[in-house]
């Protein structure tokens, strides 16, 4: 049953140390905000899923919070590299990070089966390729009718799913609408599920068909506006694609990359103070 | 009438040139989307252009700097869930072709995405699969796009991330991937297409200023000339007005440079 909590509540109620953790939103919706809350909570050994981890799990590797990650791309959409993940995988550091790594397709299909809460994905993939090398749990399975080998890998059913949309009314329900990702059935495949929302309503006026999640599977709801940036929310804002290049050379160093943490995420109190600064650093990107 | 244009707009205008009025696009980011949307924008008007984040039919007004930008849901035949996109539209056979990148190729165009050097242990940790293995495996033929370097043009792959043709012959289909593989690997330099028999590349066009030895020089392992290796035609004048305007749009739009990486 979803309740009305601050981020930090939720996070701290519902992420803990060791979890089995997925933030999802592709490329759109992602959330931002309730990451930093991990990074601030100084949450440890998380077991990291997410298709595209992008700058949000760039960050978390980075503060020291993770400890695996399942992934399928890795990199700064339009960008280039995600120098945190690259430094813990190649380096180790700051901690050594193990990386399960899986196909768009394979996690998709992953999410649908810890959904339906079966223990494995089907799936016509990976064959020929060196996945099955490197990754033991990418397996096969000769099907039962035809005798077709295909590929067998097992579902995803996180403790925790985290996702941002654009609203929720009084009682919880949440509307999302845009790229949805994978994000539904990321929800209906974990224990439990938290969500950020750009506004609370009083009531979602949402078609029949609208992708709506109810609140009695939603453990927490939260008010946080801009909550998804530096990715955006369709109908709110756009994507700050020029705080993605910038990633680029703030992530690049460590030095650099601790002062950012330090200065724009454990030194403030919550999103909104975090915005606060990004909003100077805007002005500020004129005069250059 | 043909005009100057330089390597990588050659490279743009061939790649899109493969795209025919109608055929059903799986489009990866970057160089990919570029020649998808000028295909779209020039000779194929009713190319239907499929993004892994969701959009079917997207008709994007600028380049988009990520997967899922905005510009594709709003511009879309429709948008449906990640999970939909892999299971009913790409597995379930719907897609003609798949434009794909690469950091490293070999003779018979497998291509890697994940590692240079020991995966355990990799020189470079590269971002990974993302939708290849499947478009490559799932579409009926595929297209690659990637600028040629002995780096990225290899005799031997780190990682074989998605299958062409994988050891050459008859290997890809005894394996069991159902599209035909790829039909063409566009780079800055040339258009290489698999023989018949041995399905190893083989430069079928030269682009107009390049050379035998520059191609040569390029690949790492012994390239083979077809016989019938023509030239290239050059870029339209319409074609390349229409690259440079949507390339300057998409500047402007997102108050930088750098769109295709």
């Amino acid at each position: 049953m979803a309740e009305w909590t601050t981020l930090a509540e939720a996070v701290a109620a519902h992420v803990r140390d060791g979890d089995i953790l997925a933030m999802e939103g592709f490329t759109h919706l992602i959330p931002f905000a309730a990451g930093h809350e991990v990074i601030r909570q100084r949450r440890r050994n998380l077991s990291l899923i997410r298709m595209t981890p992008d700058l949000i799990y760039d960050q978390l590797i980075g503060a020291g919070c993770a400890s695996k990650l399942t992934f399928s791309w890795g990199g700064n959409p339009g960008v280039g590299s995600l120098h945190r993940f690259r430094d813990a995988v190649e380096n180790g550091w700051p901690c050594p990070l193990e990386i399960e790594e899986r196909s768009h397709s394979d996690l998709a299909n992953a999410y649908v089966a810890g959904a339906a809460n079966l223990p494995f994905a089907v799936l016509r993939g990976y064959t020929a390729s060196d996945f099955p090398r490197v990754n033991s749990r990418v397996r096969s399975i000769a099907c039962p009718f035809t005798g077709e080998v295909l590929a067998a890998t097992p579902s995803v059913q996180p403790d925790v799913t985290v996702i941002h949309a654009q609203k929720a009314d009084w009682k919880g329900n949440v509307l999302l609408w845009g790229i949805l990702g994978v994000q539904k059935e990321a929800v209906l495949a974990a224990k439990r599920a938290i969500v950020t929302v750009e506004e609370r309503v009083r009531s979602l006026d949402a078609g029949p068909n609208a992708c709506i999640l109810p609140h009695w599977v939603v453990n927490a709801v939260c008010e946080v506006p801009h909550g998804a940036t530096p990715s955006y929310a369709h109908g709110y804002y756009e994507r700050d694609n020029v705080f993605y290049r910038e990633w680029d050379q703030i992530s690049r160093d460590r030095p650099r990359f601790g002062a950012w943490m330090n200065e724009n995420i454990l030194k403030t109190q919550g999103f909104e103070e975090y915005l606060a600064l990004q909003n100077k650093a805007w002005a500020q990107r004129e005069y250059r | 009438m043909t005009t100057a244009c330089t390597a990588e707009e050659m490279m743009t205008v061939a790649a899109s040139r493969m795209l025919r009025n109608g055929a059903v696009c799986f489009v990866g980011i970057g160089l990919p989307s570029t020649a998808a949307n000028l295909a779209r924008l020039t000779h194929a008007p009713d190319a239907v252009l499929v993004y892994e984040s969701g959009p079917i039919g997207a008709k994007p007004p600028i380049l988009p700097l990520s997967i899922g930008d905005g510009s594709l849901a709003e511009t879309a035949d429709t948008v449906v869930s990640t999970p939909e996109i892999f299971r009913y539209w790409l597995q379930g056979g719907r897609i003609d072709v798949g434009f794909l990148g690469a950091a490293q190729l070999d003779r018979f165009a497998n291509i890697n995405t994940t590692v240079i050097g020991p995966y355990e242990k990799p020189k470079v940790r590269l971002p990974g699969a993302g939708g290849a293995p499947e478009i490559s495996s799932s579409a009926k033929e595929v297209v690659i796009i990637v600028k040629q370097s002995k780096r990225t043009f290899v005799e031997k792959l780190d990682f074989i991330t998605s299958v062409g043709f994988l050891n050459g012959g008859q290997s890809r289909e005894t394996a069991g991937l159902r599209g035909k593989g790829p039909v063409a690997v566009i780079t800055d330099l040339c258009i290489m297409r698999p023989d018949l028999t041995t399905r190893e590349l083989k430069v079928a066009s030269i682009h107009p200023g390049v050379d035998r030895e520059a191609i040569a020089a390029n690949t790492a392992w012994q390239i083979q000339f077809a016989e019938d290796a023509s030239e290239t035609v050059l870029p339209t004048a319409q074609e390349l007005t229409v690259l440079r305007e949507l390339k300057a749009r998409t500047t402007k739009a997102h108050g930088a440079e750098g769109v295709d990486t």
